[in-house]
């Protein structure tokens, strides 16, 4: 511990300005400024270098005009006190790493076939620009789970509101699982849609993409309409798995959430669904039906 | 001059011998702490409504601990300094060698940093820094000397410590006279408090930066706008603050729907309440000790006059209304008279809430609370968007997402903007790291000083509002010497991400800017969001310049409204490393951060 006392360094520094720096510094006897910096030539002790470095610094200003309040000189005792040996991690911080996890959709409806649960949901762990992504998505008719994925993808911020992304995608249904690897961006384009869109290879040579756009229309602060479409492409027919190439379906859904507070709000609305292509008439071929709209009530909750 | 908010004295004369419950806030509960219980009435008066314990001399105990406190009704914890919240008044004087031992009670490490205090490096109580912080049940000696007066604060620089509650005001009394005449004083801290735990609202903010805006534009305005404005212009409006992927209302972060926000620790219901005698002479302190939170300050019926900005003394200044930034401190006289009570009332910059006290002349009385002002929107001219020019206008309808970061596009703003300003443009020259950066989402494309501008929210509102142009400080510039150099600095974030840096490099990626010892430097600030920054530089004042380069005002925080570009001199004449950040606590630690090293 010890204590600055700049007070006789400033008038020493005060008397050697009042004397036009003429004093020599042998003159000057204080035990703080034998070698000040604003007298005349560097002594040849070994801080010497010091102050010559901070004089010449400051010598295209203080050739013509020199401070008014000098700069006290450096003291050792000074240099101690300004760089201690100190611990660099002593400074906490900010997790780096955050995460959240939201359920955009988690919903139920009541149809002829019986009643239908969906869930939609992302999650993501990591820092401002590089963060692992979980995104599920799935269906539920029934009881019996008629479609369900995940995604597991690693996301890397390249711009302001875009992010690449690159994973695996695991369908669990329908049909017989499989494993995609997946390739795609997502962020925010202008006029704040959020935006994904996504290319599939899967472990079978398929190709599919699926690209999703989302809006958030304040009707009040509270009252939130949030339109949203979906719409799936495969490269080739994948009889198996009732997919024919081209564009198979598209999913429109429109949903008005109250925000009871931000991490909870209920919702109700309405989904429409329909295959398209040759996806459809393979779908017709089975008797199934190629289009349905159903009304969902849900809640949407991030944590 | 009396200092009836306690009894002057050694710390160890109040030294609490048990631990006690901080309660009552909500309602106006008196004592906070035992220093105010145990004050004898020696200046006539009841302990004060809020309010800390004042303590003086050369030689302070201080005690960092946690406790249970009482804000909003509900029992929260909290960090305070010798059982108080905020922490005591402490009284210095200038001169002084002044010894503070800083003990830890707490689990955590922990700091205290004296927010514009000129010392050593080593006292300046930044973890990592200019030391290694204080270890639990470790007792930390803080010992130096004052070489200044005036009016500041001191706080933690341990993560959220501020935000939980460890801030307290600082003042230090001038050897010689002030050139202004008082016949009392009082302290007005304001802050802001949250029932949540600092670190997990923190977290929260990351996850979600605009929680607490529910003042966002809606349906219902676009109808009422489109009647008021005409349909086609509403929809160019919102176009363009939607292909900046935007809002105009983001005026603050954090506000009244996380917050309750104190005078003194009492919250406006408690009515911290401050005594005079009709025709005194009162100084009032003002220091805000927010870790978020601007304040808009009035005295309706009263006339303040500004006569010291963070500390350092100014030409006197009369006005109606002041913005007080974050870790600003602003001396005001006010002569009270012709009613008994007048309401300290102090809006957020947000419009969401306030802080309120009273000026009475006994306790117990109060004065009608104004209502709060119209909520601002930001325009594209604060943000330095300007629609008026020839050409700028087209700007921001250029396919590149108008000023913003997207893929370098910002980067060739400052040419774009170069024809349609001319000579007094001050096109900013954007630094290359911020050119496609992830962490970047606007550029301001021609900025100014903008010193005689009240600010958003305060315009042509019918009052005398406080501008920086009208702040001189009363002393010459003390160094006189032209900048050797500049130095240019961009404040940079992105909104959604809730990431903050200068250059759009985050402290933990920054390298330390080096100064030279002795000289004397030019930094320039360009501020490239929408957000309102006050800009703290430890160690060594920051004297603001004119729009021509002149010294004009000496000050420990810079504030940067969006859309501006504010010049100041450092005389760099404190060896050290020292911390240079965005006094809002959550910018800082998100990354608005770099450290300063002056080196011999
Ligand atoms: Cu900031």
């Amino acid at each position: 511990m010890k204590t600055h006392s700049p007070a006789p360094l400033g008038l020493v520094a005060a008397i050697a300005l009042t004397l036009g720096f003429a004093v020599p510094a042998s003159a000057q006897h204080h035990d703080h400024a034998h070698h000040r910096a604003t007298t005349d030539a560097p002594t040849q002790d070994a801080h010497a270098h010091h102050d010559h470095a901070a004089m010449s610094q400051a010598e295209p200003a203080t050739a013509s005009t020199a401070p008014r309040e000098p700069i006290p000189a450096i003291t050792p005792e000074d240099l101690a006190a300004a760089f201690p040996d100190i611990d660099h991690h002593a400074m906490q911080h900010a997790p780096a790493f955050n995460h959240k996890v939201t359920f955009n959709r988690l919903e139920a409806w009541d149809a002829d076939e019986g009643t239908g649960q969906a869930w939609e949901g992302s999650a993501w762990f990591g820092t401002d620009t590089d963060r692992l992504w979980l995104r599920s998505e799935g269906e539920r008719m029934g009881g019996h789970t008629e479609s369900a994925d995940l995604e597991v993808l690693y996301g890397r911020s390249v711009s302001p509101w875009w992010e690449v992304m690159a994973g695996i995608r695991h369908d669990f249904k329908p049909g017989n699982a499989r494993t995609w690897a997946a390739f795609g961006v997502q962020g925010m384009a202008p006029y704040r849609f959020e935006v994904s869109a996504t290319a599939y290879v899967s472990d079978d040579g398929q190709v599919a993409a699926n690209v999703e756009a989302e809006y958030t229309l304040r009707i009040t602060n509270r009252l939130i309409l949030q339109p949203l479409v979906e719409v799936d492409i495969a490269a080739d027919d994948d009889p198996d798995y009732g997919i024919g190439r081209g564009v198979t379906g598209i999913e429109a859904g429109l949903r008005l959430r109250y925000e009871i507070s931000r991490r909870f709000a209920p919702y109700v609305g309405v989904v429409h669904e329909r295959a398209l292509g040759d996806t459809a008439d393979l779908r017709r071929l089975e008797g199934e039906s190629v289009r349905d709209t159903r009304v969902v009530a849900g809640v949407r909750l991030w944590f | 001059m009396k200092y009836d908010d306690s009894t002057p004295g050694r710390l160890g004369a109040f030294r609490p011998t048990r631990r006690q419950f901080v309660t009552g806030l909500a309602t106006g509960g008196a004592a906070l702490g035992l220093g105010l219980a145990r004050a004898p009435a020696s200046a006539g008066t009841p302990a004060r409504r809020g309010g800390a314990a004042l303590v003086t001399g050369t030689e302070f105990a201080l005690d960092i601990g946690a406790m249970p406190v009482d804000i909003t009704g509900r029992t929260r914890p909290a960090i305070t300094v010798n059982d108080s919240l905020p922490a005591p008044t402490l009284r210095w004087r200038e001169g002084d060698t002044v010894t503070v031992r800083v003990r830890n009670r707490l689990r955590d490490m922990t700091s205290i940093h004296w927010h514009g205090i000129l010392l050593p490096s080593n006292m300046d109580g930044v973890p990592g820094l200019s030391f290694n912080g204080i270890a639990p049940g470790e007792t930390f000696q803080y010992r130096f000397q004052l070489k200044q007066s005036g009016t500041y604060w001191y706080h933690s620089h341990s993560l959220f410590q501020e935000q939980a509650g460890l801030y307290g005001a600082l003042i230090v009394d001038p050897r010689e006279p002030a050139p202004y005449h008082y016949d009392r004083e009082h302290v007005v801290l304001l802050s802001d408090w949250t029932d949540l735990d600092p670190a997990a609202l923190y977290r929260r903010t990351k996850k979600m930066p605009e929680h607490d805006n529910y003042y966002q534009r809606t349906l219902v305005d676009f109808v009422r706008d489109a009647r008021r404005d005409g349909l086609a212009e509403t929809i160019a409006d919102r176009g363009m603050w939607g292909r900046m992927r935007m809002t105009p209302t983001d005026i603050s972060d954090i506000n009244a729907h996380t917050y309750t926000y104190l005078v003194n620790g009492a919250a406006p219901a408690g009515n911290w309440t401050g005594l005079f005698k009709p025709g005194e002479k009162v100084l009032l302190r003002f220091i805000n000790g927010s870790a978020m939170s601007y304040f808009d300050v009035r005295i309706p019926g009263l006339k303040m006059t500004v006569v010291a900005a963070d500390g350092q003394y100014i030409h006197p200044v009369s006005v109606d209304e002041f913005r007080i930034a974050v870790a600003e401190t602003f001396d005001v006289l006010v002569e009270p008279m012709g009613q008994d009570a007048f309401t300290i009332f102090a809006q957020d910059m947000g419009r969401t809430g306030y802080a309120r006290g009273t000026l009475a002349v006994r306790d117990g009385l109060a004065a009608p609370i104004p209502s709060r002002d119209p909520r601002p929107l930001l325009t594209m001219a604060d943000m330095a968007h300007d629609m008026g020019g020839h050409g700028a206008h087209k700007g921001m309808e250029g396919g590149c997402g108008a000023m913003m970061g997207e893929g370098g596009c910002g980067a060739n703003m400052g040419a774009m903007d170069h024809g349609a300003h001319g000579a007094t443009s001050n096109a900013p020259n954007h630094p290359a790291s911020e050119a496609g950066n992830p962490l970047v989402d606007m550029q301001s494309s021609a900025s100014e000083p903008k010193l005689d501008d009240p600010g958003i929210g305060l315009r042509d509102n019918g009052r005398q509002v406080l501008t920086y142009g009208a702040m001189h400080s009363l002393f010459e510039d003390p160094d006189g010497r032209e900048p050797g150099r500049t130095v240019e600095l961009h404040l940079t974030g992105h909104m959604e991400k809730f990431a903050w840096s200068f250059d759009g490099i985050p402290f933990a990626s920054a390298e330390p800017l080096r100064l030279k010892y002795g000289e004397r430097m030019r930094m320039v600030l360009v501020n490239d969001t929408m957000m309102q920054h006050p800009i703290h530089l430890h160690g060594v004042w920051s004297d603001l310049e004119d729009a021509d380069g002149g010294f004009h005002l000496r000050k420990h925080t810079i504030d940067m409204p969006p859309g501006t570009r504010r010049s100041y001199r450092v005389r760099a004449d404190a060896l050290g490393r020292w911390a240079f950040h965005c006094h809002l606590l959550y910018h800082m630690e998100a990354g608005m951060m770099r450290e300063v090293r002056i080196e011999a």
